[in-house]
């Protein structure tokens, strides 16, 4: 069944409850929260995935815990000058990171239409987004079968 | 009355110098009385993160396109969007973006639809304006609203539909996007189904040159000399040819028909903005799969 972690179901709240007007602005502050990546990462750009179907550059990092109900880290890395991808990862890092696996894979696929963006944003940016969260939920099954 | 033209030796070479404006340009006349400075990205974040100072945003999706149906706002929509920001029919409009100015030209053509005069770009956009270091505002401008009468759109000259390029075919084609979507070889599209196209490849007889080959590593447009080279001696256009320009909905071919229309000054250049989207989808029209160009069909689908 698909269901919303409590944190991911506060910040869709958070965005549907301001004019959409507002929502850019809250979309904007999201970008500029979105966490620093950890040294052991920042230098290894070789262990990021690439989301390619993000208009601008997005590279993740999906880590499952070995431990009971398998933790999930989240990493991301986007360029300042590509917010809007920025603010995206910064609501699934903010919403997401360190959830069980099982939750994030319980998240439906179209989460990101129900953020209220789609008349402000172009499809395609929307399709980057859904992808960004489907390549997420695709690494945390490759990784629970390994 | 309009602001003066730039005159430089790059841009003295171009059909058409008083389209485009150095960022010194922009610099030295920012503040000045009927200039309206505009910023078009395609990230629409960008601008509040910082823009050219006293500079207004202009939302291709939200803005220049109408809510439902496929195509641009109307004269009166226009009217309104041109008061809101302040521009009179005499304004002097300079706009610049993100990537290259892409959207920039985009925003640039869907101006000349309603016949604005003088509309230009800024050579480089928003990158080379940072990379020079230059002053960025978070300010939104104050806006006095202005006059703006309500001129019939015109889409003839400049703008191709579905059975036009039907009727082009024969004619040059200049497909603008990347070598992957010209050849066909499709990324799937899980999820968003009504972004992609049913079909792959290009239209029959249609050259590739994706837009970004008319950019030079600052952004700025390459040099007359060097997009003759381009367009001319490889993709075998000859002056005087009628083209028409596509992508996949039009925004990287509004480029291209910039590129076109205003630096090499072809007279007849249309940019079909129903591109991929609409002709991958279409039923019954030719295509052809591949790197090669492809033959003219005899018979130009059930469509013709």
């Amino acid at each position: 069944m698909s269901t919303i972690p409590a944190e991911l179901a506060e910040i869709i709240e958070e965005f549907t409850e301001v004019p959409e007007a507002d929502r850019l602005e809250l979309l904007l502050e999201y970008s500029r929260e979105l966490p620093e990546l950890p040294e052991r990462l920042a230098e290894h750009p070789e262990l990021f995935e690439q989301v390619v179907e993000c208009q601008s550059p997005l590279f993740l990092v999906v880590e499952v815990s070995a431990a009971d109900a398998n933790p999930v880290s989240l990493f991301f890395s986007a360029p300042p000058e590509a917010p809007t991808t920025r603010g995206f990862a910064s609501v699934l890092a903010a919403g997401l990171d360190g959830k069980d696996a099982a939750a994030i894979l319980a998240v439906p696929d179209d989460m990101p239409q129900q953020l209220g963006l789609t008349r402000a944003l172009s499809p395609l940016r929307m399709r980057g987004m859904t992808a960004m969260l489907g390549r997420i939920k695709r690494q945390i099954a490759e990784q629970l079968a390994a | 009355m309009p602001l003066p033209v730039e005159s430089n030796e790059k841009y003295a070479a171009y059909a058409h110098p008083e389209r485009l404006v150095s960022t010194q340009w922009v610099a030295d006349n920012l503040g000045a009385e009927n200039l309206v400075v505009l910023e078009s990205d395609e990230d629409i974040l960008l601008y509040s993160t910082g823009h050219v100072p006293g500079a207004l945003k202009i939302d291709w999706h939200t803005e220049l396109n109408d809510e439902v149906t496929r195509d641009y706002v109307d004269g009166e929509g226009f009217a309104a969007l041109m008061q809101a920001k302040g521009i009179s029919r005499e304004s002097t409009v300079v706009i610049y973006g993100d990537k290259s100015n892409w959207w920039a030209a985009y925003a640039l053509w869907v101006f000349t639809l309603f016949g604005h005069e003088d509309v230009r770009l800024m050579d480089g956009g928003r990158d080379k304006w940072i990379a020079e270091g230059r002053e960025l505002s978070t300010q939104k401008p104050a806006v006095s609203p202005s006059q703006y009468p309500v001129i019939e759109r015109s889409d003839e000259a400049i703008r191709a539909f579905l059975p036009q390029v039907l009727e082009h075919l024969g004619n040059p084609l200049i497909d603008v996007r990347s070598a992957e979507e010209y050849i066909g070889e499709r990324t799937h599209m899980p999820n968003y189904p009504e972004e992609g196209a049913l079909r792959g490849g290009h239209i029959p007889s249609a050259a590739s040159v994706p837009w970004a080959r008319a950019a030079a590593e600052d952004g700025t447009f390459r040099s007359r000399a060097e997009l003759e080279a381009i367009y001319l001696d490889e993709a075998g256009l000859k002056p005087g040819d009628d083209v028409v320009a596509y992508c996949r909905i039009g925004e990287r071919s509004s480029h291209t028909w910039f590129v076109l229309k205003h630096l090499l000054g072809f007279e007849s250049v249309r940019n079909y903005d129903g591109s991929w989207t609409e002709w991958g989808n279409a039923v019954g029209v030719p295509i052809v799969r591949g790197a090669e160009q492809g033959e003219v069909p005899a018979k130009r689908g059930v469509r013709a």
